[in-house]
């Protein structure tokens, strides 16, 4: 057996474990309003500082979100739940402990099924779902030293830890980007993993194709974008595969990811590490979960990720275009109120996918950065539909309706761009450009077909694109065959 | 023995106790005084009881999500042994590498 063969006998296996910022107004135990990019230690009081004396009191819509949260990941919902302290020393910790849950998180049992890229759906279980609070922020200098921002300190959290269920760094990356959209939709927060709204920890081994056990866990930390997600546990799958291959022992360990070396290395506080001496936090009593609460929620759940998919494959998307509109809320809810104007699945889906796309990813723009409107784009499409205008003008207009929110019926007017359809009218300019183009007309009929193609273009020129192509067609053919 | 010298020596050593070394001996034969005495409740019979995390009965005690405003920067700095431009600063942590680098 080669080298290569015996890379391809091991499997990856990866359980993910990923904190989301909730987006609640203030933070889970205390009145501080939430942001994100203040001046530093603005938003902070004794509770959060950690002062002597303060107490913590939950913020009962943060609970209501992971409620919220746990049922969109279809867990169950713990009828009694409580929190504990999770003790580490680090400067941006200011009270010496997180308060988090340990033996009685919030939600236990879930799933979370995950679209993949080569098509099917991976269904990745959920292991649990707790509440717990941020940590502030440090900068490390070398020379002024650590300087610490509370800001973030106690922001609400919730951290969802799956099964070791995903089977390759690109199923991890569909997970994530799955469970992102699901807490979008869900509502709960806005899961931005640049600002850090949403972050993820990996555990990843390796095993033989086959076996059932698991080969020892490297958790791997510190990676900040999906892509890096997918880098980090590539080169920890390859890490692994070629410490067995060679003999050696995979070390049960902490490795954190360095994105510009491209590498994971060993944590150094590896001694430390998972002894953080849980115990129930004595200043907080436990919360009951309502049963009629929970139902209310979950009947509040709006349409999830999965079902909007669905839907869209019902009006005849392809599960990629679903996908693409899906991945990318305020397209797909833009999307949906074209739908409530009337338009064409298709055809809406389309504009909005290729045409918009388009002008965005050149202008490097957001949608909401636009004032294109549900109505302007409809109405684009209905011109089109009856006639009024080319596909082509209606491709040369979009972009002024994208920029100004012109109204497209009131451009056309002005332009004098409506298609022209009339017969006769478009018989003259056939005529005088098939006059101007004697060569042309010589080799068609001297049986050079492709010149018809060069002289239907020379009369969309001449109309700038206003002719209705397929009359343009029949013309110059009919006035050829004269 | 339920608790060794060396546990205690590492506990003290996560919790960032600072004790000289003469501490020890004693605070381990302390601790297993208290370790002792919950030995002795293990013995009681609490099948079918429910954990209790909390005595006294109280439970969902929770606020609205309304905010308010909280410490002055000034104020909430006042305290600290340092501060620069609005951060708390403390001696330089380095957890990893490429912190170290940047
Ligand atoms: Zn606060």
């Amino acid at each position: 057996m080669s080298r290569t063969e015996a890379t391809t006998q091991f499997e990856t296996v990866i359980g993910l474990e990923v904190h989301v910022e909730l987006s609640t107004e203030t933070k889970m135990f205390c009145a501080c309003r939430v942001t994100f990019g203040e001046p530093p230690n603005t938003h902070v009081c004794p509770v959060c500082l950690g002062l002597p004396g303060a107490l913590p009191v939950p913020n009962r819509r943060a609970v209501e979100f992971a409620v919220r949260a746990a049922l969109a990941l279809h867990c169950e919902i713990a009828p009694v739940t409580k929190f504990d302290r999770k003790n580490y020393h680090y400067p941006d910790l200011p009270k010496g402990y997180q308060i988090s849950q340990y033996d009685r998180p919030l939600g236990t049992g879930g799933y979370l099924d995950v679209p993949l890229p080569e098509g099917g759906v991976r269904r990745v279980r959920i292991r649990r779902l707790h509440l717990e609070e941020d940590a502030g922020k440090s900068l490390h200098d070398p020379r002024l030293g650590t300087l610490v921002d509370l800001n973030r300190a106690g922001v609400p959290l919730i951290e969802i830890v799956s099964e070791p269920d995903l089977r390759s760094p690109e199923e991890a990356r569909a997970y994530l980007q799955e469970l992102r959209n699901v807490m979008l939709y869900a509502g709960v927060s806005d899961v931005k993993m640049e600002e850090g709204s949403l972050r993820c920890d990996a555990n990843i081994s390796i095993r033989p194709a086959g076996s059932r056990e698991f080969g020892a866990l490297v958790e791997i930390k510190n990676m900040n974008s999906f892509r890096s997600v997918k880098q980090a546990l590539e080169y920890e799958a390859e890490r692994q595969r070629a410490l067995v291959l060679s003999g050696e022992r995979v070390e049960r360990e902490t490795r954190h990811w360095n994105e510009r070396a491209g590498r994971t290395t060993p944590s150094r506080s590896k001694e430390e590490a998972h002894d953080y001496r849980y115990f129930p936090d004595p200043d907080l009593v436990p919360l009951r979960i309502d049963a009629e609460w929970v139902e209310s929620i979950r009947r509040s759940l709006p349409e999830l990720p999965a079902q909007r998919r669905a839907r869209y494959e019902g009006l005849g998307l392809s599960a990629y275009d679903a996908a693409v509109l899906v991945d990318e809320r305020p397209l797909a809810d833009f999307f949906d109120a074209c739908l409530a104007l009337g338009a064409d699945a298709k055809q809406a889906a389309n504009w909005l996918m290729v045409e918009l796309q388009g002008l965005l990813n050149e202008k490097g723009r957001e949608l909401s950065a636009t004032r294109l409107t549900p109505e302007g784009l409809v109405a684009l499409l209905r011109l089109i539909e009856e006639g009024t205008i080319t596909g082509r003008i209606a491709k040369e207009i979009f972009p002024e309706m994208v920029e100004s929110g012109a109204d497209p019926r009131s451009l056309v007017e002005a332009r004098g761009l409506s298609q022209i359809a009339d017969r006769e009218e478009l018989l003259r300019v056939v005529r005088e450009v098939l006059a101007q183009h004697p060569a042309a007309v010589e080799d068609y009929r001297k049986g050079k077909t492709n010149a018809l193609g060069f002289l239907v273009g020379q009369v969309m020129k001449a109309t700038r694109g206003r002719a209705n192509p397929g009359l343009a067609n029949e013309l110059v053919r009919r006035v050829l065959e004269e | 023995m339920p608790i060794s010298e060396d546990e205690v020596r590492r506990i003290a050593r996560l919790a960032r106790l600072g004790l000289e070394p003469a501490e020890f001996s004693a605070l381990t034969a302390e601790l297993n005084g208290i370790l002792e005495r919950v030995e002795r409740l293990r013995a009681i019979d609490v099948e079918g009881v429910e954990p209790l995390a909390h005595v006294g009965g109280l439970h969902t005690v929770w606020r609205e999500d309304v905010p308010r405003p909280g410490l002055a920067r000034e104020a909430a700095l006042a305290g600290a042994p340092d501060a620069h431009e609005g951060y708390f600063r403390v001696p330089r942590v380095v957890a990893h590498e490429e912190e170290e680098e940047a």
